[in-house]
């Protein structure tokens, strides 16, 4: 194997060189273990290339000047860890609302509250789902490794200018802080923003267009003039009650996810054509869950695994296709089963769990022991 | 001066966005309208100007003017006000809040806006009080003012807004009122042109909320009030510190030079290596 073009980066690294690919230059943030090192990194990168770094008073303030970047026609992005994802929250659910597109990255660490900054978890899976108030939608995608770290940035980057959304990129913070030796993609897919195909004075940015396809979002200060706002809006952008106009508003930001599942969700499986057991496992917990396969099938039991790679949407039509095959899931994550809950709900009384809260990996001898306890 | 109507047909939202919705005799639709009068003296476009606003009775100015218009979160304006001039720093940014918007949940924002030196003009109406949620007390009701949740009257120091962001470093610093309609226009126009992170406290008067609460009167007598207390910022300088009663300075209180945000952060594209646009 050529090993010439493979260079050794950490997670968080490979993170903001996938931002950077994927034609990202304003970047806000503020220091928090254990994603510091991707505004670190950033702030040394993207003055170089005539982009914006700026380290902000907090995380609410982060995610306001990154949307407000998103609004003059540039990506942005912020990275923080639980805490500060927390205080995101109000302006996350602003770009929802407004549908402004842009890209956080939540290296999460073990919680409730300031929890254990530099022990791992993957608590927040829920909070990315239901973190803001109200109805929203939701594009999470969840690395397992240095090159997805890459690639999964590139790709949040993508489906947030495809459907002017904010999406989160959730990594564990055995992914954001391990190393790896990887190739960084020669070429990768970038969707830049689609131009409005009107003229001002026939544009409406919140315009439910036939077919489903998505007004493209004007950049300020382009002859476009229109109102953004968070609160609930016609199609010109501005505040409105009319109950038909309301229910419309609300609809379009979620019904453009659920509308296309198809090209959003995506998953891995692995060994699952003849398997009996399903380990469903995301993030770094994928990792030992594959070897826990691989040592449940040295053991003649058929286990595979389905690693959602796109936690929101929930790949939960694939979960009902497979609770169709298969006896059991298990299901092991560094929480107390928050993926579990969902599994559930896609087919009841067919799922266990393996949890693991104390700041360490779930290992492949934890899941395997839970495999051979269910398999016999 | 442009004729009235020529200003409201060129700069005001037609269809659905009127009436407003402020009450009789709120002074915000004067502070709109002196922000109005200082851009048509300026050779800006409609379409190179960003406002941005909070929250609250003020916040709702975005919604009536023909510009690029943002409405934001309670008290986070300044924050997606720096992510727009940082990403095309060719807009001209101005933000409008209200007191409780700018000092209270936005305070944050603010003082480190003011520290950045960041070009944006900012614009604050002051009405001493949360005019939209019903009257509760803000970070600049007065001692001993009464609000519906200061039934026997507010107990905590007000903030000096001025003070607070000179102090914090904004470069250029007035204070007028609704009376002096005139006077904010001027000031507002001074504060466009000027390079750096401005502020321009318009105090305002709500009567319903604030002035009905404390038998303030009509809202002329409010706006009586404003002229009588007020104090040009040179004679104000004057008075001896313990003869200061209600009296408060207007006019230009800061004006002075310091190197802006952008052109600091163009300095470090430079270091770097990077190609200054």
């Amino acid at each position: 194997m050529n090993k010439r073009n493979e260079v050794l980066l950490q997670g968080n690294e490979a993170c903001a060189m996938g931002a950077l690919a994927a034609g990202m230059r304003f970047f806000a943030g503020y220091p928090i273990t254990p994603s510091t090192e991707i505004a670190e990194f950033l702030s040394a990168e993207l003055p170089k290339i005539n982009g914006t770094f700026i380290q902000m008073e907090d995380e609410i303030s982060s995610m306001g000047a990154i949307i407000g970047a998103s609004l003059a026609g540039t990506k942005s992005m912020t990275a923080t860890s639980g805490p500060g994802f927390s205080l995101m929250q109000e302006n996350l659910g602003f770009a929802s609302m407004a549908e402004i597109p842009c890209v956080v990255v939540n290296v999460m660490r073990g919680g409730p509250s300031t929890g254990m900054p530099t022990r791992p978890s993957q608590g927040d899976v829920m909070q990315t789902r239901w973190g803001t108030h109200g109805d929203h939608p939701a594009i999470v995608v969840c690395p397992k490794s240095v090159l997805e770290c890459y690639t999964l940035t590139v790709r949040a980057f993508n489906l947030a200018e495809k459907y002017r959304t904010p999406v989160i990129v959730l990594i564990d913070g055995i992914v954001g802080h391990m190393w790896e030796n990887i190739e960084t993609p020669s070429t990768i897919e970038v969707i830049d923003r689609a131009k409005p195909t009107v003229p001002p004075e026939w544009y409406h940015p919140y315009e439910n267009l036939p077919g489903g396809e998505i007004t493209p979002l004007a950049p300020f200060g382009q002859g476009y003039r229109y109102h953004v706002t968070g609160m609930v809006h016609d199609r010109s952008g501005f505040p409105t009650l009319v109950h038909d106009e309301v229910e419309q508003c609300l609809k379009s930001i979620t019904n453009k996810i659920k509308n296309n599942l198809h090209d959003i969700i995506d998953i891995e499986e692995y060994l699952l054509k003849d398997a009996d057991i399903c380990v469903v496992a995301y993030g770094s917990v994928a990792r030992s869950a594959r070897e826990a396969v691989n040592m449940a099938r040295e053991e003649g039991i058929k286990a595979g695994m389905l690693r959602p790679i796109t936690l929101w949407p929930f790949p939960r039509f694939h979960l009902e296709d497979i609770a169709g095959r298969v006896k059991t899931f298990v299901v092991p994550e560094m929480n107390f089963g928050q993926v579990y809950g969902e599994v559930l709900k896609s087919c009841p009384k067919k799922a266990v769990r393996v949890t693991r809260v104390d700041g360490e990996l779930v290992t492949p001898d934890h899941i395997f022991a839970k495999i051979q306890e269910v398999s016999s | 001066m442009m004729r009235t109507t020529e200003a409201i047909y060129k700069y005001l939202r037609p269809d659905k966005k009127f009436p407003h919705m402020w009450c009789p005799g709120c002074g915000i639709g004067i502070v709109m309208g002196a922000l109005v009068r200082a851009i048509e003296k300026t050779e800006l476009t409609k379409d190179e100007i960003i406002l941005v606003s909070g929250i609250g009775c003020s916040g709702r100015i975005s919604t009536y003017l023909d510009f690029n218009t943002l409405h934001t979160t309670h008290g986070r304006a300044l924050t997606f006000a720096t992510g727009i001039k940082l990403a095309n720093p060719e807009l001209t940014v101005i933000t409008v809040m209200g007191d409780g918007d700018a000092t209270a949940i936005g305070g944050n924002h603010l003082i480190h806006a003011c520290r950045r030196n960041i070009d944006i003009t900012s614009i604050i109406i002051n009405n001493n009080i949360y005019g939209m949620t019903g009257g509760q007390y803000s970070p600049t009701t007065p001692m001993e003012r009464k609000a519906s949740t200061a039934q026997y009257g507010s107990i905590e120091k007000p903030f000096d807004i001025c003070k607070l962001v000179e102090a914090c470093g904004a470069t250029f610093v007035a204070r007028g009122t609704s009376f002096h309609a005139k006077m904010l226009d001027a000031m507002m126009l001074r504060a466009l042109n000027h390079k750096g992170f401005s502020v321009v406290e318009a105090m305002s008067q709500c009567p319903v909320q604030y002035g009905r609460r404390n038998k303030l009167g009509t809202p002329m007598d409010m706006m009586q009030w404003f002229k009588d207390n007020s104090v040009s910022s040179p004679a104000f300088n004057k008075i001896p510190p313990d003869e200061v009663d209600e009296q408060f300075p207007v006019g230009v209180l800061v004006n002075k030079e310091d190197k802006e945000y952008i052109d600091r952060y163009r300095d470090i594209v430079k270091k770097a290596g990077g190609e200054v646009q």
